[in-house]
């Protein structure tokens, strides 16, 4: 288990203040100028080489990322976006970071916006998220006050802003080219690529969007340097987690634990296992919903980090651990996230636009044990139609958990429809 | 996506209170000189508020004016965005999440609770008070179920306690929002397994 020392969060749960004093204690923007003047490419060095991905879900390397602005101002403004508009099914881990940790956020803003050269920095919360947008912007009131935003930022001499900004219920306002849209005051819907935002972003300035949890743990790798970040998890997989487990556990929680631990053990020592047990286990969807499911035997041993879960031809996702025991109908529980990408889907692409609604009455019929046994081959081919067959990665988000129903619970749809069929013949 | 209307009644016209016209200027001087139309969101958002928690032609027209905006344009936004109601909803507004993690731990129990107390999904209560909507992940599963009502979040509802509440709110009765079950936010019922010590 990972070590208080090595936490990054010590007051994700809020037993301790959130305010400026609180969060300064907690050792927040202590020298951030030192870290500062240690230059550009030396945050992004520290952020490249401590392993660190991207925590919103597609684990792209994020000083990579970082690097792709361009070095050289060429008159545009350059923008750092921070996606937190925490919307994927199962995950609640950037909520905690906003009314809890809201100082380690923003000091990471500082830090990641001067590695791009950005001055200006704004946060996509979503609407939803009332409270949390009031804590965020108390804490960037304090800041302000504090002289740690402003012209001369913690005393750096690099000037920074931060604008909180908000979204108004669109879960595809996650996506960060429809975040971009939105934040220009448009319909959030994705642009192609290319350009990428590192080129043509916000207001076609150079932009780059990050998830929360990349940003806020940004300040402590730098400060306790890559090495420390890199020694924790294995190769390609460094560093902390926040791991959300929620549905079928007897104490659902977030927790803040180590890249690759085993699944079984973070269920077990953090959420107080399984309901009725181990052996109760039907099935867990390790990475919020757009990830494909994995039934117990995979359980069992997998681990929980980017490579392993994708060996497992599943993902890390957000690592929003959505955990389904026996007396789970897991037909009618990927119908329900079948439901949500048809009702999220923001109807430009028409794969989309028609294949989630397509797949959702399917599935609909499925759990009722209303359709003919060809049609889960048919449903599966049409899945692979919608896949990698759309501007956006929402398409394959709709279309993965249906496939991993498939792949793995074949034999459970198919003797609901032979069951059906034989109350019907008997009538 | 889903097919969003504007309600049938429109009120004769909308203007924001000066209070709202002041904390106006303050959102829209977040955005670049020219870029003013990002704050349509904030603006619509706050028009919603002053409205009675609904948003009506007038209002949407009001706030593509502050914005020097078409009108096709803020009207998009407005029906593109789930969170901007486009008909009336009671005092209290409950938004119950039904997706998956929250399906999982009782939401349809809640529903039937919603059903009884106040009617089917858009109705709003005979006296005014209470309507509700089914909705998408509002992003606390680890406390599921949950509700929002207004701008709060009620978490780790049961069948029992959320009609309570429901009674509670209708009554004008103080209620505490977040978990309902005495837990500290997303740490598990009984206490944290980590960061125990005096950090």
């Amino acid at each position: 288990m990972l070590r208080d020392e090595d936490r990054i969060f010590t007051n994700i749960y809020g037993f301790h203040g959130a305010d400026l004093a609180a969060a300064k204690s907690r050792g927040d923007w202590d020298n951030t100028a030192d870290l500062i003047r240690k230059g550009r490419d030396w945050v992004i060095e520290e952020v490249k080489s401590s392993g660190l991905r991207g925590r919103g879900g597609a684990g792209f390397p994020t000083g990579l990322k970082w690097s792709f602005m361009p070095k050289e101002n060429d008159g545009r403004p350059h923008y750092l976006v921070v996606n937190a508009d925490e919307s994927e099914p199962g995950t609640c881990k950037d909520r905690d970071i906003m009314r809890h940790e809201p100082h380690k956020l923003l000091e990471g803003c500082l830090l990641a916006g001067f590695a791009m050269g950005a001055h200006a920095c704004y946060i996509y919360v979503r609407g939803e998220f009332v409270r949390e947008r009031e804590a965020l912007q108390r804490a960037v009131d304090e800041a302000y006050a504090d002289g740690l935003l402003g012209k001369d930022a913690a005393g750096s001499g690099w000037a920074y802003d931060i604008y909180v900004h908000h979204g108004a219920g669109a879960y595809i306002c996650g996506e960060e080219t429809a975040l971009i849209e939105s934040l220009e005051g448009k319909k959030g819907m994705p642009r192609l690529k290319p350009p990428f935002p590192a080129n043509v972003g916000l207001y076609g300035c150079p932009t780059t969007v990050n998830n929360v949890e990349s940003i806020a743990v940004a300040p402590t790798i730098c400060r306790r340097g890559a090495s420390w970040f890199s020694g924790l998890g294995r190769e390609g997989n460094t560093g902390t987690k926040l791991f959300c487990i929620s549905g079928h556990v007897n104490r659902p929680s977030n927790v803040e634990e180590e890249m690759g631990i085993p699944l079984k053990e973070l269920l077990e020592k953090h959420a107080g296992g399984v309901r009725g047990g181990w052996d109760n286990l039907l099935a867990v969807i390790p990475g919020g919903s757009s990830v494909p499911l994995l039934p117990k035997e995979i359980c069992d041993t997998v681990l929980m980090d980017f490579d392993s879960l994708k060996d497992a031809q599943s993902g890390l996702g957000t690592a929003g651990v959505i955990v389904m025991d026996k007396s789970t109908d897991i037909v009618k529980a990927i119908a329900r996230i079948s439901h949500f990408y048809k009702h999220e889907s923001c109807g430009q692409c028409t794969p989309c636009r028609e294949g989630t609604g397509w797949m959702w009455r399917v599935m609909e019929r499925l759990a009722a044990g209303r359709a003919q046994p060809r049609e889960i081959d048919m449903l599966l081919q049409v899945t692979k139609q919608i896949e990698g067959h759309t501007i956006c990665a929402l398409g394959d988000a709709a279309a993965w958990p249906v496939q991993g129903l498939i792949r793995h619970f074949r034999p459970e749809i198919e003797a609901r429809l032979a069951q059906s069929q034989t109350a019907e013949a008997a009538e | 996506m889903s097919v969003r209307r504007l309600h049938s009644e429109q009120p004769e016209s909308f203007a924001f209170s000066q209070e709202n016209l002041d904390w106006a200027a303050t959102q829209i001087a977040k955005y670049p000189e020219g870029r003013q139309a990002s704050a349509i969101l904030p603006l619509l958002w706050q028009a919603q508020k002053q409205g009675g928690g609904w948003l009506s032609e007038p209002a949407i027209r009001c706030v593509a004016d502050m914005l020097d905006m078409p009108y096709m344009r803020a009207l998009e936004v407005a029906t593109f965005y789930s969170m901007f109601n486009l008909s009336p909803v009671g005092e209290y507004f409950v938004q119950l999440c039904g997706t998956t993690p929250c399906w999982l731990r009782g939401a349809d129990d809640l529903k039937d609770v919603c059903r009884r107390q106040i009617g089917e999904p858009g109705d709003i209560s005979e006296d005014g008070k209470l309507s509700w909507l089914e909705v998408e992940c509002l992003g606390a599963c680890v406390n599921a179920p949950m509700v929002q009502i207004n701008d709060d979040f009620y978490e780790d509802l049961t069948a029992d306690t959320f009609e309570r509440l429901l009674e509670d709110l209708r009554h004008g009765r103080d209620v505490v929002t977040g978990p309902q079950n005495g837990r500290q936010a997303s740490a598990p019922e009984g206490g944290p397994t980590v960061l125990k010590g005096d950090m």
